[in-house]
This record gives structure tokens, C-alpha cells and sequence, in this order.
């Protein structure tokens, strides 16, 4: 099978959030960063794919240089290649702008592929369009927030999360998965798998010789300004013997909170 | 024209997809727009009444054999082709599973904009802004979207249900032109979860409990609390989930569910920073902790200090009677 796994490089979810430029953008500099969680549940669903089933897995990014090493870190973990399209503009918070960068490089640089596997969405942005949109542009089916997949000849099935249930979807290959929590539990990199992870290359393309135009290639979302949500204060805090704390807290419900 | 997508599950419009035709109305009647209503499948057409009181006149109906169980390739068609022919300024629809999952299919068919799990949503110099959390609520980002229609999907239980209204509306009843062929997935089958109708990002009311519960057994304390209380749902923190004692879809918080509760009870919930991130839009939060430094009693609006294990069976009593007054 021949699969990729897209990954974005975001800041850790300890990270406290500063906004900069005016309310225009969120501040970079302090934060840690890292492979976005639920992207790790993708790579790992791909190695376990061509583990059982053999083929080839390839990681790709599209961000700045600095997201090199969330595509070193699925070198390490097994993957077989990795490539960056290197996209310098700064996080658009354009789905379909991704959507359409990412499904020109599949068509330009890529044969024949069996799966394009995501996070269910970006920790950050938490847009949550990507897959569904390269999928329509490919033409491809999608099955979404995946907890079981499997795939055979030329089809799967998969489990996704609805509301108070599960929905099994069988879909035709090649396809497009979104991985969610629960899918996998991702394995940890070997120092073996780091030393020959040091040692390959990672090809850089750039947006602009994807062959799209500036049109397709520019954001249709205009950020008009990011604030901080004001900080909740504290209320009262109680203690005492149960059975007090417990006619307080119902009598704070009724009359204070009035949700009962 | 607003269009706004309803999604019906089990023969049902979803209180969601009404808050979103709530919604609608209030923002059309600002842009001097109408607003329409579009339903894709099996739809009995004595629930259009519901539609019409909420403020949206007309409601289409869009049939077809291969619309009779959701999919997004078949569904994002039929949306399409209505919105070729009655070109809306925006089509909005619920941030469910279902709609996150059609929204973005729809958004790449027709080369448009899309904010997703919107919070808020103003009329303002001519246009449309979209506000929504990012980093699951840490901040919020607010946008508008170049070109027409725009797309959106709105957050359950955020928008306020309107006043329903008795209106005269119609229900036109269109068929849909798919390519069956385009449709590369199909629900096989839906298994549901016991006892768990609601989902944490629907609930009215959530339970919560964290690592304090000390084990998965636990958990039933607050299934039985949360079985007392109206449209109420069992929520947990990360460290709860990933010591396997309750499932994932559970989770409130960054690598979770971001929810907006009327009320979120939390027990024995520390507070880290990804827990207060996804559940800080509750309208109000009670937490039971013994720790009186736990982050979550400073976003309290009340706490107690004490041992969730002696205040739950007093709880449950004062509630019980409480609710039977």
C-alpha cells in the first residue's frame, strides 16, 4: 500500500496563548512545539497499514523550515520518507488554501496512492477541513474522526464518533481518513529509529512550483482580529461537613445559578 | 437568502439545526435577506412547522434514492445544486458530527470560504463576521470570508433558540440530480452507545469527573447524578480517560470536546490548563475538590473543598428533592 500521512507542526496544549500584531496573529516566540496530537494517530495507523500489509509510508508537512523536525520525529517512529512543501505565509487559516496546495502536490509529484491519512484536526486552528476538502478535490470518498479502520482489496471500512454513537462506513480506495483519539496508541521512537531518521533526507518542495495560481493560492479568510476571552472569576468556595456543602451547592444551583 | 442545512436523525430536526434557524433569523432580519431552510432525505413535512415559526418562510426538501442515508458526497451534490440555482449569501448549518463532516465537502465543491464551530456571528460594514475558539477556546479568532456564500457551521447550545412564532411558510419539494456514482462511502450500519443518547457537546447539563474518581467503577456515581437531571450528559478529563476508565468520546478539553453547558459539575477535576480551555464556556461551572489550590475552584463559580466520595450521596438526595419540589 502506498500512503501518506500529512502532519502540522503546533504548539504544545500546555501552551499559554499571547496574541501579537495588532490582534491579528497569535505570538510564537516562548511556545514549545510539537506534532499535532491527533496527526500522530495517523502516522501510526500508517505504520501499523503497511506493517501488516507492506508498502510504503510518506509523511509530509506544509509550514515553515522549522517544521523539519515534526517530520523527523515520523522518520524515527518508521516512516520511509518525508517531504516539506515549504510555505512560509504565515498560518492563513485557510482550509481549502491547504486543501488545494496539498491536493496539487499529490497530482504533481505522486503515483498511484491507497490512503491519505490525517488528524481529525489541527490542535490550534481547530478547523477540521482539510480532509474533507482534498477529498472532494480529488474526487476521493472520506470517512472523518476514525476510532477502527480497516482496509482489504481495494476497500474499508471504518469507525467514526457521532453523537451518542458509532457509524460504520465501508468506503472504496484510495480514501481519505481522519484520525481521532482512540484509533491507535502511537508508539514512541527508538533511539535506533532517531540515528537513521538523522540520516535521510528531507526533500523541501516549495508552494510556488506546485503549478498553482496566485488565485488558488491565496487565503479567503481575512482574521479581523484574535482576542483572549475575559478570565472567569473565581466565585464562593465552600466547606464544612457534606451534607452542609451539599444543600449550599443545591441551593446555589436553584437560586443563584437558576439551572434547576 | 441565509440557507441553513437541517440535519434530522431518526425522523427528528435537531434542537441544534433549530438553533441555528434561530440564528439565521435574527442575522437576515439585520442584512435585509431572507432566510430559507433545506433538508436532504427522508423528512416528514408535518415537523416544516417548527421551521416556518423560527422565522425561515421557505423549506426545501431535496429527494432522492441516494439521499436516504447520509452521506457527504451525496449530500454536499444535492446542497450544491440547490445553492447554484437559489445562490444564498451564507449556508450555515450545526457543528455536529454530521455537519463538520459536510461542511468542508461543500466548501471545496463550491470554492468558497467556511468557519468552523462558530460562537458568534455579526452583521457589520456589509458583511458577515465569523467568531470561533482556537486552541479549543484559549483564544477567539474572528473572520470574514472573501466571496460568496460564505459557509459556517455554528455551535450547539451557544446560539439562542428563537421565539417560535405560528408563520405560514412552504415546503418545496425538489429533486435532487446526484451522480450515485460519486458516492465512494455509505453508512453500513449505526451502533449506538448505552445510555449515552446525548453527547457532551449537546448536554445541557454535564457530570464530569476526573482523576479524583479514582476508577472506572466510579463513574457510575455520576452516570446516576447525571440520570436525575434533564438533557444531561457524563463528561471526564484527559487523565480519567486515559486511564481507560471511561471511553474517549468523553473527554472535555483541548485533546477533547470543547462544550458549552449551562451547567458543568466537575468532581474530583484538577483544572489543567487543556480541561479549562475546552470547558470555560459553560454559563456555569460547579467543582467539588479536595485540593482548596485546584485551578478549576478559581474558575468556579461555586466550590467545594472537600471529598467528592462524602458530598455525592447528600448531593444526590438534596437534588433529588430539590427537582421533586
Amino acid at each position: 500500500m502506498n500512503i501518506f500521512a500529512f502532519v502540522k507542526r503546533v504548539p504544545d496544549t500546555e501552551s499559554r496563548i499571547r496574541i501579537q500584531d495588532g490582534g491579528k496573529s497569535v505570538a510564537e516566540d516562548g511556545l514549545n512545539f510539537v506534532i499535532s496530537p491527533y496527526d500522530e494517530y495517523a502516522v501510526e495507523e500508517a505504520l501499523r497499514l503497511k506493517e501488516a500489509k507492506g508498502g510504503k509510508v510518506t509523511a509530509v508537512a506544509l509550514g515553515p523550515e522549522e517544521a523539519l523536525v515534526v517530520l523527523r520525529k515520523c522518520l524515527a517512529m518508521g516512516a520511509d520518507e518525508a517531504v516539506l512543501i515549504k510555505d512560509e505565509a504565515a498560518d492563513s487559516y485557510d482550509g481549502l488554501r491547504t486543501a488545494t496546495i496539498l491536493a496539487a502536490y499529490l497530482k504533481a509529484k505522486v503515483g498511484p496512492f491507497d490512503l491519505l491519512l490525517f488528524g481529525k484536526q489541527s490542535v490550534g486552528a481547530d478547523n477540521a477541513q482539510v480532509p474533507s476538502m482534498i477529498a472532494e478535490i480529488l474526487g476521493l470518498p472520506q470517512v472523518n474522526v476514525v476510532t477502527k479502520l480497516e482496509v482489504g482489496d481495494g476497500a474499508g471500512t471504518a469507525v467514526r464518533e457521532i453523537e451518542g454513537a458509532r457509524e460504520k462506513v465501508g468506503f472504496a480506495l484510495p480514501a481519505v481518513i481522519s484520525a481521532q483519539k482512540g484509533l491507535n496508541e502511537p508508539r514512541y521512537e527508538t533511539l535506533r529509529g532517531i540515528m537513521a531518521a538523522k540520516k535521510k533526507t528531507i526533500p523541501v518542495l516549495t508552494v510556488g512550483e506546485l503549478g498553482l495560481s496566485a488565485e488558488e493560492t491565496a487565503s479567503r479568510v481575512e482574521v479581523l482580529r484574535i482576542e483572549i476571552p475575559s478570565a472567569r472569576k473565581a466565585g464562593k468556595v465552600v466547606t464544612g461537613p457534606a451534607a452542609d456543602t451539599a444543600r449550599q451547592f443545591v441551593e446555589f444551583l436553584r437560586n443563584d445559578a437558576k439551572v434547576i | 437568502m441565509i440557507l441553513v442545512f437541517l440535519e434530522v436523525r431518526e425522523g427528528k430536526i435537531k434542537k441544534s439545526s433549530l438553533e441555528v434557524v434561530s440564528e439565521g433569523a435574527r442575522r437576515a432580519g439585520e442584512m435585509g435577506s431572507s432566510l430559507a431552510a433545506a433538508v436532504a432525505g427522508s423528512f416528514d413535512p408535518a415537523a416544516a412547522a417548527d421551521v416556518h415559526a423560527l422565522g425561515a418562510r421557505t423549506l426545501y426538501h431535496l429527494e432522492s434514492a441516494d439521499l436516504a442515508q447520509y452521506s457527504s458526497q451525496g449530500f454536499a451534490q444535492a446542497l450544491a445544486g440547490l445553492a447554484a440555482e437559489v445562490k444564498p449569501k451564507a449556508i450555515w448549518m450545526a457543528a455536529t458530527a454530521m455537519g463538520k463532516d459536510l461542511a468542508p465537502r461543500l466548501a471545496a465543491k463550491l470554492k468558497c470560504g467556511l468557519a468552523t464551530e462558530c460562537t458568534r456571528v455579526a452583521f457589520a460594514a456589509g458583511r458577515l463576521e465569523y467568531t470561533r475558539p482556537i486552541f479549543a477556546g484559549k483564544a477567539l479568532m474572528t473572520i470574514a470570508l472573501k466571496g460568496e456564500p460564505s459557509l459556517a457551521t455554528l455551535r450547539p447550545n451557544v446560539f439562542a433558540m428563537g421565539e417560535a412564532k405560528a408563520a405560514p411558510g412552504e415546503v418545496v419539494r425538489k429533486a435532487a440530480a446526484l451522480n450515485a456514482g460519486e458516492i465512494k462511502a455509505r453508512v453500513e450500519e449505526i451502533q449506538k452507545e448505552q445510555g449515552a443518547d446525548l453527547d457532551v457537546t449537546e448536554a445541557e447539563i454535564i457530570v464530569s469527573g476526573g482523576r479524583g474518581l479514582k476508577g472506572a467503577e466510579n463513574f457510575g456515581l455520576l452516570r446516576e447524578l447525571a440520570a436525575l437531571l434533564p438533557r444531561a450528559a457524563v463528561g471526564a478529563s484527559r487523565s480519567a480517560v486515559d486511564s481507560g476508565w471511561i471511553d474517549h468520546q468523553h473527554q472535555v478539553g483541548q485533546t477533547g470536546k470543547t462544550v458549552s453547558p449551562n451547567l458543568y459539575l466537575a468532581f474530583g477535576i484538577s483544572g489543567a490548563i487543556q480541561h479549562l480551555a475546552g470547558m470555560s464556556g459553560s454559563k456555569v461551572i460547579v467543582a467539588v475538590n479536595k485540593d482548596p489550590e485546584a485551578p478549576i475552584l478559581k474558575v468556579a463559580d461555586f466550590g467545594i473543598v472537600g471529598d467528592l466520595f462524602e458530598v455525592l450521596p447528600p448531593l444526590k438526595d438534596e437534588l433529588k428533592k430539590a427537582l421533586a419540589e
